[in-house]
């Protein structure tokens, strides 16, 4: 029984993640020891909280079969809009700030989601539309024109960086958000629908799963934390540029996928996502330590994501031959 | 007479867990309309499928012209003369009618080695002017009707030169007028010496086109005959042929007051003038062959599909769901038929599968799910059905067919239906658990369930209902009592074409 546990475990992509991180981090911290000193491992963590806060709204999306293109540029229009509010009236300070990011993250999430579930538009195409769609708006609103860091205000930029019980806020706020949606996923009715509905939607409608709520919901999750991603994102970056976030879609979906999250949808973990994520910032950060530049990094990152579902279609082929030969000699 | 065209000499199918085929014959002549009859689930199709070379045999021959043939796949069989007319499956609704009919033997130019589409395109007018078609061959099929569709398969059957045209169930979207057209070259494919099978639920097809016959029942060869020297009742008799020696659990009947009534019911296209009554404690059969409109019934009463006419009285009240959900709140439960795409998350654990529908009932606040409650819930319901399963953590797709039955009615005992509606919930599963789903329905029914049981099995129908509603072809055709009821008199009112009289 106990050499089941251990199986039951092993067979995790969680797990399998774990110890493919181990196994990269051997040779680096030969390489070079500072990559785990606490310093390094701070940058890490600081570099990639915004991702992972942006990878768990994905995460939803694609857990309905659905997928969302257009955070990059929520992102960059929340996170525009923040820094020229900011700029006008510097006594609006990060944390109404970060509100108002995820108010225009929700809004803009809801109009995807009324898209895809009640225009009956898929996913890809909504999103594929939108994205250019808030990254014009961004556009329009800067005129074009970038908010420097001085014409910031520096409580706003400061604000990620204040450290509480020696973490800094940015991380404390993506700690938040993971245990909140994790919370979410796993002991809520409606988590629970997402799944559901991702497994099989018209078995789900059978029972009475409102499809078209699910859709919604997960679109303005995914919204909602886009947004403040984009708030976080001009102070940690202490500017908002018009490109800013340009294909981070791209690096939310890599983490889902990587975290183990089924791509037809019905299947993954929040767990996952954050591992992904994890694993994700390690590579990029280990790339100059192994005198790779920074070029490369793009160049590796598809890689993994093509490693990641490769192995994900393997074992799920692997699985239903399982299937089909305990069936057969039952 | 000659040799036959095709023979087939103790074909038998295995699949896991089923024989489809068991020691079957056939012999299919030239210039003859082969008639394949048998009722759903007998096994035509398995045949079917076996002679254009989708599945291959477990034991037993097939003979082309005298010759033993094994196709190894569906291109072979093609080769060799035998095409299969199917209902759209393979045709390229955005390509035209010449380039679906070359689809896959492209005629290439002599010299050049480029496709010849303008000698394609002549031979496709030589095609359509034989069979007296007036299709242009640059029409995009999905501008054609059903109709011309079929025919189109037809022409892309003869392009192949085939020696066996196989058509299932070719008449069931036409109109009359097509019916009639499709006579004409069925008989004209006859003429030019080509053999056909055909499968049709139609004894007035069967009758007027066919020439010859093989009834299959259970998988097994009943017997044969020429048309001409057969009656529609001795063909019923071979289809039914089986006594009724399943034992069906006791029901005694308990009913109470009304609780369901539609009266005429229809929906366009699908079925029309529906109309019956039920009462609590009861068990109604819904019996038809394949087309009849069964499941669409149902799917209207549950809310997943609209009516276009008639009305729904449940409880005294007029009703008309919009939605699953609708339905399923005023106490409307549906068990749907195809369990893994409708009936089960198969990569959901099987206590989220079975706590789903009452997922807000066993949540605090009907939003945050309590793990102990719901473990409880599922423990008790699971058991009552007794699911054979490594735990209940384990995802539904782990199951066989029957445990993965006992799962979807376990989801839905505890949602404490009023009237609950089953579609072929015996299907592909063992006997041990086809019992249990039984004696479920019957201990559903004397606790003051209403049911509509839809079954394409017969002794299953006959067995439990108390009543039985029989449909073809989107018609009522009648509504018998228990008494009334044997496969003979059910299987007569299935194949009839008469619609009842609007009256219970």
């Amino acid at each position: 029984m106990p050499g089941n546990t251990i199986k039951k475990i092993l067979a995790r992509r969680e797990a399998a993640l774990v110890i493919l991180l181990v196994i990269l981090l051997i040779p680096i911290t030969i390489r070079s020891p500072q990559f785990i000193s606490a310093r390094n491992i701070s940058t890490i963590l600081n570099d990639m909280a915004i991702l992972a806060i942006v990878a768990i709204g994905e995460f939803f999306v694609i857990l309905s079969n659905g997928i969302d293109l257009s955070v990059g540029s929520v992102i960059a229009f929340t996170g525009m809009a923040c820094g020229l509010i900011n700029e006008a009236n510097q006594a609006i300070g990060a944390v109404p700030l970060l509100f108002v990011g995820m108010g225009i993250g929700l809004m803009m999430g809801l109009l995807n989601g009324v898209l895809v579930a009640y225009g009956k538009i898929p996913p890809i195409i909504t999103t594929l539309g939108t994205v250019n769609i808030y990254r014009g708006l961004t556009f329009l609103l800067s005129g074009n024109q970038w908010v420097t860091a001085h014409e910031l205000a520096p409580s706003y930029i400061a604000f990620p960086r204040v450290t509480f019980l020696g973490v800094s806020l940015l991380l404390w706020i993506a700690f938040l958000v993971i245990v909140i949606f994790y919370y979410f996923s796993r002991f809520t009715r409606t988590g629970r629908e997402i799944y559901a509905i991702g497994g099989n939607p018209t078995a789900a409608k059978f029972v009475g799963v409102n499809e078209s709520r699910i859709r919604v919901v997960v679109f303005v999750i995914s919204g909602t934390l886009s947004g403040l991603a984009g708030a976080l994102w001009t102070a940690r970056y202490a500017s908002a540029v018009n490109e800013m976030a340009t294909g981070f879609e791209m690096q939310a979906v890599a983490a889902c996928v990587l975290g183990g999250v089924n791509f037809a949808g019905g299947a993954g973990a929040i767990t996952g996502v954050v591992l992904g994520t994890l694993f994700l910032g390690v590579v990029t950060n280990a790339l100059p330590v192994v005198y790779l530049s920074v070029f490369w990094q793009t160049f590796v990152q598809g890689l993994i994501i093509l490693v990641a579902l490769t192995l994900n279609t393997l074992s799920d082929r692997r699985k239903h031959a399982r299937l089909l030969a305990q069936r057969r000699a039952s | 007479m000659n040799q036959p065209l095709v023979k087939v000499q103790n074909l038998t199918k295995v699949f896991p867990g089923i024989r489809a085929l068991d020691d079957v014959r056939l012999e299919v002549r030239c210039g003859e309309v082969h008639a394949l009859i048998g009722e759903n689930g007998a096994g035509k199709s398995t045949l079917v499928k076996i002679l254009t070379g989708v599945y291959q045999p477990t034991s037993g021959k097939v003979f082309l012209e005298g010759e033993e043939v094994t196709f190894r796949n569906a291109i072979a069989a093609q080769e060799a003369g035998i095409v299969a007319i199917h209902q759209e499956a393979s045709m390229f609704p955005e390509l035209s009618v010449t380039e679906n009919i070359y689809m896959g033997h492209h005629v290439r130019h002599p010299k050049t080695r480029k496709l010849d589409w303008k000698q394609m395109r002549k031979e496709t007018q030589e095609l359509l002017a034989r069979m007296q078609l007036s299709i242009n061959p640059d029409t995009l099929v999905k501008n054609l009707s059903v109709a011309q569709r079929h025919m189109v398969e037809i022409a892309k059957a003869l392009s192949l030169d085939a020696k066996l045209v196989i058509m299932d169930e070719p008449t069931s979207a036409l109109t009359d007028r097509e019916v009639e057209d499709l006579y004409r070259i069925v008989r004209q494919l006859k003429a030019e010496g080509k053999a056909i099978l055909f499968i049709s639920h139609k004894f007035s097809e069967i009758f007027t086109i066919c020439d010859y016959y093989t009834v299959l029942r259970d998988g097994q060869y009943i017997g044969e005959g020429r048309i001409d020297r057969s009656s529609e009742d001795d063909i019923i008799r071979m289809m039914i042929g089986r006594s009724i020696d399943q034992l069906y659990p006791d029901h005694t009947p308990s009913w109470g007051k009304e609780i369901l009534r539609v009266d005429s019911l229809c929906q366009l296209g699908a079925f029309r003038n529906v109309s019956f009554t039920l009462r609590e404690g009861e068990i109604l059969g819904l019996f038809g062959l394949i087309g009849a409109g069964r499941s669409e019934v149902a799917r209207t009463i549950f809310g997943v599909d609209k009516a276009s006419g008639g009305t729904i009285t449940f409880e005294g009240k007029s009703f008309m769901p919009k939605s699953p959900y609708d339905a399923m709140k005023s106490g409307i439960a549906l068990v749907p038929e195809d369990r893994q795409r409708q009936g089960l998350i198969l990569k959901m654990s099987l206590t989220h599968n079975i706590s789903l529908p009452v997922l807000d009932a066993l949540s605090w606040k009907r939003s945050v799910t309590q793990k102990k409650e719901e473990e409880t819930y599922v423990l008790d319901h699971g058991e009552r059905m007794e699911i054979r399963a490594a735990g209940y953590h384990v995802d539904a797709e782990t199951l066989s067919g029957g445990n993965q039955q006992k799962v979807v009615l376990a989801k839905w005992i505890g949602t404490e239906p009023k009237v609950l509606i089953l579609d072929e919930p015996t299907k592909g599963i063992d006997v041990a658990t086809k019992a249990a789903v039984h004696e479920f329905i019957c201990e559903m029914a004397k606790r003051g369930v209403a049911i509509i049981l839809i079954s394409s099995e017969l002794p299953e129908v006959i067995g439990i209902s108390d009543r039985i509603l029989v449909m073809h072809e989107g018609r009522q055709t009648a509504i018998l009592d228990k008494s009334e009821a044997n496969a003979e008199s059910v299987m007569r009112w299935a194949i009839s074409t008469e619609e009842m009289d609007n009256a219970w």
